[in-house]
């Protein structure tokens, strides 16, 4: 018997969020504000931190220092990397990545916005739209992250004025046309005094929109996944053997994207031979029907090869099948790129031989402009060419940030070096 | 039909079988940490829902400091039993008498040289991945820490040079000696955990329900006074209701002052909660600022 329930997405119960701005805009403080006024700061951290904080010889308590984690970082009081943070009311659980905001942060950015549901970028009111506001704002749409939210912080410092707000919301808007970013929001607030965090305040009465949890609490994430096209990345192919298992054949993995029935034609990829859904099980026993990003065991009606690395698609419904390609390209490490080397290319579940064929042109992330370059360095952003020594199962990223992201590994030091999104298949 | 909501658990559960599923296809040679603690009992359920109806693509492995509550080893054996999966227990006794482990004191807390035992069984099994129920949430060096985190040729972590670790693609390469220490359940909460537990109807050891039992009071903490832990001069033993948020090493685990007797309870106890798990907790961790950081570069899990 299967288990027939329909499954609904669009107030998934976890959503993950990145902050984008130096410690100056106040990012520490709206942190340290959305954790302490949904009362998710322990006493013990509260305590250790304004210990750290007389020693230091300040006063009163930083509140970044809750996310400083490591010892190197505590004694030079910076942030070297990307540190997780969780909080949770009784409408969602979230996770922030906290990203650092020096000469790294590029890297740091892209590692924390790959995963991210939503990205807050941080205005200083006083200061409107810099540099690198657009920075992040350009990072944000490369990732693609689907959801943004221009927090203009600092008001209580320009008198909570609504034309500033105004002025500020339309510089951005005019930026970010360019970038093609949809679903902005625009907040006015004080994390320093609360105004719009959590609570309202009793400054910015002017402003009809939601405060910041309650945009947190209430986007809908249903579409962040792609929901037309089933991809399923095969694991791991489950063969009990046992007495009464003897011919089972299971394919484990997580739906990618869209959804699957029983019944429904399926073709395997890159062979193209195709089959039938026989079953879609979970733990809990056969249902009817999955989505992504659940974890099932697929059972179909032939008996076809299938290893981990192939993908199951709906028939009619292919992804690309490509060895040359063309992708963004985000290089993380301190060692650049040698374009005369083979690098390797993990995608979905495929690990593949790479060349870089060409690079087109580095993107200058301040001014966005493109600069012809023969080498990339850690935290540059160019666009590429690559050719792989057998074939991608993909998606380009902007349909499909499942199956269109890779990332690149150096065979010798085993380190990944960059990440990638394919941007468009070659003939 | 009925419909539901794709909760958070469905999220992270589904986020951590995937992680199993990749460690089984990539590495060599894998094993769970499992300790009877509820970390880890959250993770045999994981590898139940990524592997069943196929039996766990490893073993599971038990670093015993032999100073551990015998109800949860027993526990331990018991859930073991019921998998029908196989368990490689290694003592800190036999690092002792080889003389790899040198002690203070017979009571010393062993919770810090559990690394040795460890780096020996990761040695004799040659392992190149152990997948252990660590979180980010439970201390300030874990928060920095990859899902996939690797260890030199000596069990080592380096902080500053680490893989960056982008969407949920691994990059699980080593080279030969080298060691992953994986974390499927990275992303959950002390309350997560407890949430888990209950939906899934999860037994667990009774010391962490309210129970009375002898205690000290020592630094900051509750002492559970055994062979290992007596009064000292100036302490006094007192008879109260407590329960313990973790299990490890007797002579450093504190349990708390509690009445939560239930899942139920202790999720709501767990939601109200003002001190972190291992503030609360673990004397080992309070020595210095640093003192998780320092253990894990030593190889500690």
């Amino acid at each position: 018997m299967s288990i027939i329930e329909k499954i609904s997405f669009d107030q998934a119960g976890l959503l993950r969020f990145i902050t984008a701005g130096s410690v100056d805009d106040g990012k520490s403080t709206l942190i340290g504000r959305l954790l302490h006024d949904s009362k998710s700061i322990f006493e013990d951290q509260l305590t250790s931190i304004s210990n750290t904080t007389r020693k230091r010889g300040m006063a009163g308590v930083d509140l970044s220092l809750l996310t400083d984690g490591l010892q190197a970082e505590r004694e030079q009081g910076i942030t070297i990397d990307v540190a997780y943070r969780y909080f949770a009311t009784p409408k969602r659980k979230f996770i922030i990545a906290d990203t650092p905001g020096h000469e790294q942060y590029t890297r740091n950015m892209v590692t924390g916005a790959s995963t991210a549901n939503l990205a807050i970028i941080l205005i200083d009111a006083r200061k409107g739209v810099l540099t690198q506001s657009r920075r992040h704002a350009y990072l944000a749409s490369l990732v693609g992250i689907p959801h943004l939210v221009v927090a203009v912080n600092k008001m209580d410092l320009v008198d909570y004025s609504q034309s500033v707000f105004e002025k500020i919301c339309q510089d951005f808007a005019t930026f970010a046309e360019k970038l093609k970013l949809r679903n902005i929001t625009y907040i006015p607030m004080s994390a320093l005094n609360g105004d719009m965090v959590v609570e309202r305040g009793d400054h910015l009465n002017w402003y009809q929109g939601s405060t910041l949890m309650n945009l947190l609490e209430s986007v809908s994430i249903e579409d962040d996944i792609n929901r037309e096209d089933f991809r399923f990345p095969v694991q791991w192919v489950c063969r009990p053997q046992t007495k009464e298992l003897h011919d089972f054949r299971g394919y484990m993995g997580r739906i990618e994207s869209g959804s699957i029935r029983v019944g429904d034609d399926v073709t395997l990829l890159p062979s193209g031979l195709t089959s039938r859904i026989k079953e879609i099980l979970v733990y809990e026993g056969a249902v009817d029907e999955a989505s992504a990003p659940q974890s099932v065991t697929l059972t179909i009606d032939d008996h076809i090869d299938i290893s981990r690395g192939d993908m199951l698609v709906k028939a009619g419904d292919s992804p690309q099948v490509i060895k040359a390609f063309d992708a963004m390209l985000c290089w993380l490490s301190e060692q650049p790129l040698d374009p005369s080397r083979k690098y390797l290319i993990k995608q979905s579940t495929r690990m593949v031989k790479a060349v870089i064929g060409r690079i087109d042109y580095r993107v200058d992330v301040n001014t966005m402009n493109h600069e012809t370059v023969n080498t990339l360095k850690m935290n540059d952003i160019a666009h590429i060419e690559l050719k792989v020594q057998a074939p991608l199962v993909c998606d380009d990223y902007e349909r499909n940030r499942a199956t269109g992201c890779f990332i690149v590994i150096d065979e010798s030091s085993n380190n990944t070096v960059a990440a990638g999104m394919i941007a468009a298949a070659r003939e | 039909m009925s419909s539901h909501a794709f909760t958070h658990l469905d999220a992270l559960e589904s986020e951590a079988i995937h992680i199993m599923r990749e460690v089984a296809a990539e590495c060599a040679n894998p094993v769970l940490l499992f300790s009877g603690g509820k970390d880890s009992i959250v993770l045999l359920r994981l590898a139940e829902k990524a592997f069943r109806p196929g039996r766990f693509p490893f073993p599971l492995m038990h670093i015993d400091t032999e100073h551990n509550f015998p109800e949860v080893i027993a526990f331990r054996d018991r859930r073991v039993n019921e998998l029908g999966e196989r368990l490689i227990v290694r003592s800190m006794e036999d690092s002792i008498k080889k003389g790899r482990v040198m002690l203070r004191s017979e009571n010393q807390s062993r919770n810090a040289f559990q690394s040795v035992t460890l780096l020996d069984a990761i040695a004799e099994f040659k392992f190149d991945a152990c997948i252990g129920g660590a979180r980010r949430d439970e201390e300030k060096a874990r928060a920095k820490e990859r899902i996939f985190s690797f260890r030199d040729e000596f069990g080592q972590w380096d902080p500053k040079n680490q893989r960056p670790e982008l969407w949920d693609i691994y990059n699980t390469r080593t080279h030969p000696g080298e060691n992953i220490r994986v974390f499927p359940i990275s992303n959950w909460t002390e309350l997560d955990v407890w949430e888990y537990i209950a939906r899934e109807k999860l037994e667990v050891p009774q010391i962490y329900f309210a129970h009375t039992r002898d205690v000290i009071r020592r630094a900051a903490g509750l002492l559970p006074v055994s062979q290992l832990v007596q009064p000292q001069a100036g302490e006094k033993i007192e008879h109260i209701t407590v329960r313990f948020r973790t299990v490890g090493d007797m002579s450093c685990t504190c349990p708390v002052e509690s009445n939560a007797a239930s899942i139920d309870e202790i999720i709501a106890e767990t939601a109200m909660t003002r001190i972190t798990e291992r503030g609360a907790t673990r004397m080992d961790d309070q020595t210095s600022e640093a003192s998780m950081e320092l253990r894990k570069k030593e190889g500690y899990f």
